[in-house]
C-alpha cells in the first residue's frame, strides 16, 4: 500500500493550526499552566493553557481518565488545582474565599451527566433554589422560574417530582436550574451521555438556543465526538492530562493531528467496509481489476463543497463506493472510497487532487475476485 | 380485671408513653444533630476536622459499648443532678436518653451519607453556603432514612425502657416483672406482652408509612 499526496494547497501537517483571527482581549475564560495532582499520586493536568473565547461554545473531549472533568471543574474551583491559574473576567479565581467563590458560582451555571436534582422537590423547588439560597424573595423567584420554565418546555411539570421525569425532561430542569441567576458561563460535565440520540439532540438543540438567545459562553465536556460536531465552535482534545491539540471544530475534524483526535474520530468515520477489506490486496499482478482509493476531504481547500466534475474525472466508470461528506461549521469534508478501473488511472488521479486534500491508495480488488 | 389493676395498666401505660416520648425526642434532636456533626465534619466533608471527627466517633462508639443497665446506674450522678432525684419516671429519661443518642446518631449517620455527592456537588456549584446544603441537601434527601431511624430507636426505647424499672420508673415493662413475673402471675405478663406487641405494630406501620410518603425517589 502506497500514498502519494499531491494537493498543492493541502495543509501540512507541520503548520501550526490557524486561530481564525480570535484575538485575546475576547477571552472569557484563560486557563494558564494549570497541574492538579490528587492526593493519591494520580497527575490529572500536566500544564494545561488555553483561552476560551466570551460567547462560544468551547468543548473540551478525552478519553475517561484524561482529566476533562478535573479541567471543567477548576473553572468553578469545584475543585482547587495544584498549580497554574484560572482566570475569568481578570480575576484569579484560585484566590477568592468562600464568600468570593459563592458569588463567582452565582455567575455560573452548571449542568451534569446524571442530572443531580434534589428528589424532596418538586420540579419548581428545583430550579428556584439557587435564586432561594441567594436570598431572592419569593415573588421574584416565582416569576423567574415560570420564565425558565417556559423556556426549556416544562410549563406543566412544575408541581412535578423530578422521579416522574424522563431522562431528557431533568436535564431540561437541570438546565432551567443552571440558568435560573442569569449565568455569565454555562459548564455542561457529560451533559447528554445518559440520554438516548433524539433525546440528545434536543438538548445539544436546546444548548444552542440559549448561546444564541442569552449570549453565553458555554463549556462542555464529552467523550463523544458527535456532541462537539454538533454544537461547538471550538475542540480541545485533552489526551492524560495534557492538550493534544485544539482548533476549530471543522478544522480538527477534517484534519486530525493527534493520536487521541483520531481514536476519538474513529467512530465517525468512514472506513474501510470489512467486505471489501477481506478482498483488497496490495497489487495487481498484471490482472484487471480496480484501485480503491480514499478520497479526504479536511474542508481547507473547498470549503464550499465537493465537486462531482473532478470526481468523474478520476475516471468515466469510477464507482463510488462509501462515505460521505458533512458539513461543519460551512467547510465540507469527509471521506469517500472510489474504485478505478487500473487502465484508466494514469493522469486522472492529479486532477480529482484538487478537490481532494488527500488521496490514499488503499489496494486493489481484481475482477475475479469473488 | 379489678379496679385497681386496671388502674395500675393505665397509670404503667402513660409512664410508658411519657419515658418513651420524652427520651425519643431529646435523643432523636440530639442524635440528629450529632449524625450531621460527625457527617461534615468527616475528611472530605463539608467542614473537615479530622481529629474532631475521631474523637467525637470513638465517643459515641463508648457510649454504644456500655450495655444500659450499666449506663443506668453508673449515670446516677449526673441524673441527679440534672433532675435532682435518681428515682421515678423523669430520673429514667435521663440513661434512657443518654442510651439511645449515639445509637439513632449512628442510623441518622448512615442516611446521611447515603446522600448522591453529585447533589451535594450540584449544591456547591450553584452558589450554596455550607449550611444551605445541610438545610437543602443533606437533611431533606435523608428524610425517609432519618424517620426510618425514628421508627427503629422508638421500637428499641420501649424496650429499654422495661429495664428502668430498676430505678423506680415504671412503666408496663416494670408491671410486667414485678406482677408477672415476680408473682406468677402469668396472665399478667401475658396481656403486658399483648400491649407491647401492639405498641410496636402501630410504631412500625406509621413509621413506613410517613417514610413513604417523604420519599420522592421513585
Amino acid at each position: 500500500m502506497f500514498q502519494f499526496k499531491i494537493d498543492p494547497l493541502q495543509i501540512s501537517p507541520e503548520e501550526p493550526i490557524p486561530v481564525s483571527g480570535r484575538n485575546r482581549a475576547s477571552a472569557h475564560i484563560v486557563f494558564d499552566n494549570l497541574q492538579k495532582q490528587y492526593a493519591g499520586g494520580v497527575q490529572a493536568l500536566r500544564g494545561v493553557s488555553f483561552d476560551i473565547d466570551r460567547g462560544e461554545i468551547f468543548g473540551i473531549i478525552g478519553r475517561s481518565g484524561a482529566g476533562k472533568s478535573t479541567l471543567l471543574r477548576s473553572i468553578n474551583m469545584l475543585e482547587r488545582p495544584s498549580d497554574g491559574r484560572v482566570v475569568i473576567d481578570g480575576i484569579d479565581v484560585g484566590h477568592l474565599n468562600e464568600d468570593g467563590l459563592v458569588r463567582l458560582r452565582r455567575r455560573i451555571g452548571m449542568i451534569f451527566q446524571h442530572f443531580n436534582l434534589l428528589s424532596a422537590k418538586t420540579v419548581r423547588d428545583n430550579v428556584g433554589l439557587p435564586l432561594r439560597v441567594a436570598g431572592v424573595p419569593a415573588s421574584v423567584v416565582r416569576a423567574r422560574v415560570d420564565f425558565l420554565l417556559e423556556l426549556v418546555g416544562l410549563t406543566d411539570k412544575a408541581d412535578v417530582y423530578p422521579a416522574k421525569l424522563s431522562g431528557g425532561q431533568k436535564q431540561r430542569v437541570g438546565i432551567a436550574r443552571a440558568l435560573v441567576h442569569d449565568p455569565e458561563i454555562l459548564l455542561c460535565d457529560e451533559a447528554t451521555s445518559a440520554l438516548d440520540p433524539e433525546t440528545t439532540q434536543s438538548i445539544l438543540d436546546l444548548l444552542r438556543d440559549i448561546n444564541n438567545k442569552l449570549g453565553l459562553t458555554v463549556v462542555l465536556i464529552t467523550h463523544d465526538m458527535a456532541v462537539i460536531r454538533a454544537i461547538c465552535d471550538r475542540v480541545l482534545v485533552l489526551d492524560n492530562g495534557e492538550i493534544a491539540e485544539q482548533g476549530d471544530v471543522w478544522h480538527v475534524f477534517g484534519n486530525p493531528r493527534a493520536d487521541a483526535t483520531r481514536a476519538l474520530l474513529r467512530p465517525l468515520q468512514n472506513d474501510l467496509p470489512t467486505d471489501l477489506a477481506e478482498k483488497l490486496l496490495p497489487e495487481l499482478n498484471g490482472r484487471k481489476g480496480n484501485a480503491i482509493l480514499s478520497l479526504r476531504f479536511t474542508g481547507a481547500s473547498h470549503p464550499e463543497g465537493v465537486s462531482l466534475q473532478s470526481l468523474l474525472a478520476l475516471a468515466p466508470n469510477a464507482k463510488l463506493l462509501h462515505g460521505g461528506v458533512d458539513r461543519i461549521q460551512g467547510h465540507a469534508q469527509g471521506q469517500m472510497l472510489v474504485a478505478v478501473p487500473v487502465d484508466s488511472i494514469h493522469g486522472n488521479v492529479f486532477t480529482a487532487a484538487f478537490s481532494s486534500d488527500l488521496i490514499k491508495v488503499l489496494g486493489y480488488v481484481p475482477d475475479d475476485a469473488r | 380485671m379489678s379496679q385497681t389493676m386496671l388502674d395500675r395498666y393505665i397509670q404503667a401505660f402513660l409512664e410508658t408513653l411519657l419515658m418513651v416520648s420524652v427520651s425519643v425526642a431529646i435523643a432523636i434532636t440530639t442524635g440528629l444533630i450529632l449524625a450531621v456533626t460527625l457527617v461534615i465534619t468527616a475528611p472530605g466533608g463539608l467542614y473537615p476536622k479530622p481529629r474532631f471527627n475521631r474523637v467525637l466517633s470513638v465517643t459515641v462508639n463508648t457510649f454504644r459499648a456500655i450495655p444500659f443497665i450499666i449506663l443506668l446506674v453508673a449515670m446516677l450522678p449526673l441524673t441527679r443532678f440534672l433532675v435532682g432525684t435518681t428515682l421515678g419516671t423523669w430520673a429514667a429519661i435521663v440513661p434512657l436518653s443518654a442510651h439511645l443518642i449515639p445509637f439513632y446518631a449512628r442510623i441518622a449517620q448512615v442516611s446521611i451519607n447515603e446522600v448522591d455527592p453529585g447533589l451535594v456537588e450540584a449544591a456547591r456549584a450553584m452558589g450554596c453556603r455550607r449550611w444551605h446544603i445541610v438545610r437543602h441537601v443533606l437533611l431533606p434527601e435523608a428524610l425517609p432514612g432519618i424517620i426510618g431511624g425514628m421508627t427503629v430507636c422508638i421500637i428499641a426505647m420501649i424496650g429499654s425502657s422495661a429495664m428502668a424499672g430498676a430505678v423506680g420508673a415504671g412503666g408496663l415493662g416494670d408491671l410486667a416483672i414485678r406482677y408477672g413475673y415476680e408473682r406468677y402471675e402469668t396472665r399478667v405478663l401475658f396481656e403486658i406482652i399483648l400491649i407491647l406487641i401492639a405498641m410496636v405494630t402501630v410504631v412500625q406501620f406509621s413509621g413506613e408509612w410517613l417514610s413513604r410518603r417523604v420519599d420522592h425517589k421513585r
